[in-house]
């Protein structure tokens, strides 16, 4: 047939992407001076090669497998939420709030609570654009961006008033109560004897947002619903014969979406700062956009993806530690990784394309 | 022969990727003739006319012009060459003159001022010589689809073709359009002009052209004089096999009313009245053809009913009243009342065209029981193995649930469409254009099966702008002009002439 195989599609392309994103991150880093090789290896000792590594690589993963997930299944319904940011800010809002103000008995109760109040306050702060595309086709994307800045507002307004507590100088609110701190990765995977770093923010999120995969990796691909949003979101007058509701579907969606990056919140804010602090979400909603068009949309990918981000967080952070490279050269790499997997994906995508084209046919020609 | 022929390709091939579009293709075109090219969707007809249009470029091979090897890198070289080519969808600018549109591209100077008027005049040259009469000051907008045609002809003529290539001309053209449209080509040819006319229609080859040349599957199966030939002996050499031409049935045994369309009105977003006051009636067991040129309000007549279109006035489904505003309207709520539709636009509407074959047959049925495995997750295995079994009995070629819908050809998307709605028993089936773009093979099956639907005693209502198929299927015929029902016939009483003249809305009852 006239397509490439999973296997060129899933591994070999995002592979090439990567490797040229390396190549010119060696080149802008050698270009300032520095040794590009020794940059590298000081990004995966520090990412990778120790259990603390690991520790800041899986939690800032666990960050990224939320809000990128979160675009995915917007993007299943061809609808760009960029508005994974505010909803995650506002998910911490929903968060801080449960745990603040609710007698928590238990860590486990309080992260079911605060599950499902970080994932309201986010499905909330989507609906909003999500009714006026629905109903007034005002531009998702458009809208989606104006509630980042609008969530960043009102945690502003809120953490130096309402919720920052008397005497303290700190935007921010009170600690939360002990029974509501999660257990970091140390204790969990001490459970079955596995060593682990215990001064590390990876904690058992982790485990929530693979779940999270799998339920969306069945939403998606196993009942009705999400047959109805990927065949809205391949065709909207299809959808339209079919008798599929327009305002449903990206009204649905966009809940979930909201939902899922709400629910980041359970990791950074509960799992991680066990209070809510300004501009808590750090970036990590817009990074989900990278790690879904990186992971393809799949959960699966997008879990490979977020490991990747995750990594290249970390590891810029040692490399910003440890050398003399700017901070900023870090958001180069970055941006760098975004650039030839996300955008520039065609380009490497047509040549190999070609070459698989052409090395079939010599094939047939060859039987 | 020492005339040079006008065209001739040598052993031209191209291959776009894995499909070999043209393999090996020779041929000749000898000046002031017309030369059909006939076969199905898909067959390379298109892909030969655009590499020698200069759109693709082939793979090897040779084309002489006039006896000239000429090499055509694009399609100025073409209209260098003296060829020039009539779209099937056309390319003008809308809010252009006729002249405008003839001269953009071949302006002379800076100013169009007297490009304008040289144009101006040669084109009163040209209408005279070719009785090819347009206002040259009219808008596009303003004219109709013949009159547009028109212009595509002049706007090749004002670049002094000598060898036109019409592409499927007639396809959105009244019957009288098309006599008329073929009596200039008559003219053309007579003036010494060299016109090669590609087409599917059987009848616009025999009517027409002198030679035809008739492609299969990227191959060139023969060349004929026309005169020496027939419609049976052309489609044989396109199918490559024995077809029937026409369609048998029995005689229709109309049982109750029903659907019941009274005093229908739909006016669109842009405020344009598209159904007036259309009533119409289908019973049990026939099939009521509507005939009429596409755009008369036909695609918004399904659209009503199959949920995806309000309107005003009453419609009944066997007595029982069809919301047809509100949240009753939709296309859920129709399947529910055993309405099924094959919509006129397959990869439009009926398909979802990056689904696998396995995921486009519940589409729009995916509440159904059958198709879920418990209260939360679809079945798809039991989708793959009613997919597997529709593809046979509908014979999807190839039979595989696992490819993607636009893998198959346009025929074998129409059939996995068919089965889809058949296959679900309606007791209303709304069809549009069941056959537009579907090879003749595939055309003689869907029509077996309408009828086989219409003999189990359901009611069918045939939307088709192919008079031929109208008059095929149809136990009656009403014909649509203007969002307005303009007469109801009976096939038998009838005939193509009569209908065209109510498909342009001219209402004689004489006729």
């Amino acid at each position: 047939m006239n397509r490439l195989p999973r296997w060129i599609d899933l591994i070999i392309i995002p592979a090439i992407s990567l490797l040229l994103a390396m190549l010119f991150s060696g080149l802008a880093i050698w270009s300032i001076g520095e040794d590009p090789f020794n940059a590298f290896k000081i990004m995966i000792d520090g990412s990778l090669r120790s259990t603390y590594g690991w520790g800041y690589t899986l939690y800032y993963a666990t960050n990224f497998i939320f809000t990128g997930l979160a675009v995915s299944i917007a993007f299943h319904a061809r609808l760009f939420n960029i508005g994974g940011e505010g909803q995650a800010v506002l998910g911490g809002l929903g968060v801080a709030l449960i745990c603040l103000y609710i007698p928590w008995p238990h860590w486990t109760l309080a992260l079911v609570g605060a599950s499902i109040c970080g994932a309201l306050f986010g499905a909330a702060w989507a609906a909003i654009p999500a009714f006026l595309q629905a109903k007034r086709g005002s531009h998702i994307v458009i809208t989606t961006i104006m509630f980042n800045f609008i969530a960043a507002a009102l945690l502003n307004f809120l953490l130096i008033g309402l919720l920052k507590p008397a005497k303290v100088m700190e935007p921010a609110t009170a600690k939360f109560p002990e029974a509501t701190n999660l257990p970091n990765l140390h204790e969990v995977l001490g459970l079955f004897g596995i060593p682990f770093s215990k001064a590390t923010p990876a904690n058992i999120s982790l485990f929530v947002a693979i779940a999270a995969c799998i339920v969306i990796w069945v939403l998606i691909w196993h009942t009705r619903l999400g047959y109805a949003i990927r065949s809205f979101g391949q065709s909207e007058s299809a959808a339209k014969y079919a008798g599929i509701s327009s305002t449903k579907i990206i009204m649905i969606t966009m809940l979930i979406s909201g939902a899922l990056a709400g629910m980041m919140a359970i990791n950074n804010v509960m799992g991680e700062a066990e209070r809510l602090v300004l501009n808590a979400a750090e970036g990590a909603g817009f990074i989900g956009i990278a790690v879904a068009l990186m992971g393809r949309s799949h959960p699966f990918g997008v879990f490979l993806a977020a490991l990747l981000f995750g990594f290249l967080y970390q590891g810029g952070a040692e490399l910003a530690f440890s050398t003399s490279i700017p901070r900023e050269m870090v958001v180069v790499i970055q941006s760098l990784v975004i650039l030839f997997t996300g955008a520039l994906d065609g380009m490497v995508r047509a040549p190999i394309e070609r070459l698989y084209l052409a090395m079939q046919k010599q094939k047939t020609v060859a039987e | 022969m020492d005339q040079h022929p006008a065209i001739e390709l040598r052993s031209i091939s191209k291959a776009f990727g894995m499909v070999q579009a043209n393999k090996d293709i020779s041929m000749r075109v000898m000046p002031g003739t017309i030369h059909g090219i006939i076969g199905e969707n898909g067959a390379g007809k298109s892909t030969l006319m655009s590499i020698l249009y200069g759109f693709y470029k082939a793979d090897s091979g040779e084309i002489f012009i006039n006896g000239n090897k000429t090499l055509i890198p694009d399609s100025q070289a073409a209209i260098a060459a003296g060829i020039g080519m009539v779209f099937q969808h056309f390319k003008l600018v809308e809010n252009f003159t006729v002249l405008e549109n003839i001269i953009l591209g071949v302006e002379d100077g800076r100013f169009l001022r007297p490009s304008l008027k040289k144009a101006q005049a040669e084109l009163t040259q040209l209408a005279n010589e070719y009785d090819l009469h347009v206002e040259p000051n009219a808008l596009i907008e303003d004219l109709g689809v013949g009159m547009l045609q028109r212009v595509e002809i002049l706007k090749a003529l004002y670049r002094k073709a000598d060898i036109l290539i019409l592409d499927e001309p007639t396809g959105v053209l009244t019957p009288g359009e098309a006599d008329q449209l073929f009596r200039i080509l008559g003219r053309l040819r007579d003036e010494g002009k060299t016109i090669i006319l590609i087409t599917h229609k059987l009848r616009e080859i025999m009517d027409i052209t002198d030679t035809v040349s008739v492609m299969r599957r990227g191959e060139m199966t023969a060349t004929v004089k026309t005169a020496s030939t027939s419609p049976e002996a052309l489609a044989e050499l396109m199918v490559g096999r024995k077809v029937l031409m026409k369609v048998d049935k029995a005689a229709a045994q109309p049982g109750d009313s029903v659907l019941q369309v009274i005093g229908l009105n739909v006016t669109d977003e842009n405020g344009v009245h598209r159904l007036k006051d259309v009533s119409l009636e289908v019973r049990a067991g026939e099939i009521l053809g509507l005939a009429g040129v596409s755009g008369n309000g036909q695609s918004e007549l399904l659209e009503v009913l199959g949920g995806y279109r309000k309107a005003t006035g009453t419609v009944t489904l066997s007595g029982e009243k069809i919301p047809l505003t509100g949240s009753g309207a939709n296309g859920q709520s129709r399947r529910n009342m055993g309405i099924s539709h094959v919509p006129e636009d397959r990869q439009r509407e009926g398909l979802i065209m990056e689904f696998a074959a396995w995921e486009n047959i519940p589409f729009g049925y995916h509440n159904a029981p059958e198709f879920q495995r418990n209260r939360l997750l679809m079945n798809n295995k039991a989708v793959r193995t009613e997919t597997a079994g529709s593809m046979e009995r509908f014979d999807v070629r190839p039979p595989d649930p696992r490819l993607r819908a636009s893998g198959f050809s346009g025929g074998n998307q129409q059939k996995i469409v068919v089965a889809r709605e058949i296959e679900r028993n309606p007791d209303l089936l709304l069809v549009g254009q069941p056959t537009r773009g579907v090879d003749i093979g595939a055309i003689e099956f869907i029509h077996q099966q309408i009828i086989a639907l219409r003999d189990q005693g359901k009611a069918i209502l045939l939307v088709s702008v192919e008079l031929d198929e109208i008059m095929a299927l149809s136990d009656r015929i009403a014909v649509m002009f203007d969002g307005r029902i303009m007469g109801e016939r009976l096939p038998h009483e009838t005939d193509v002439k009569a209908l065209g003249l109510l498909m342009a809305g001219i209402a004689k009852e004489a006729a």
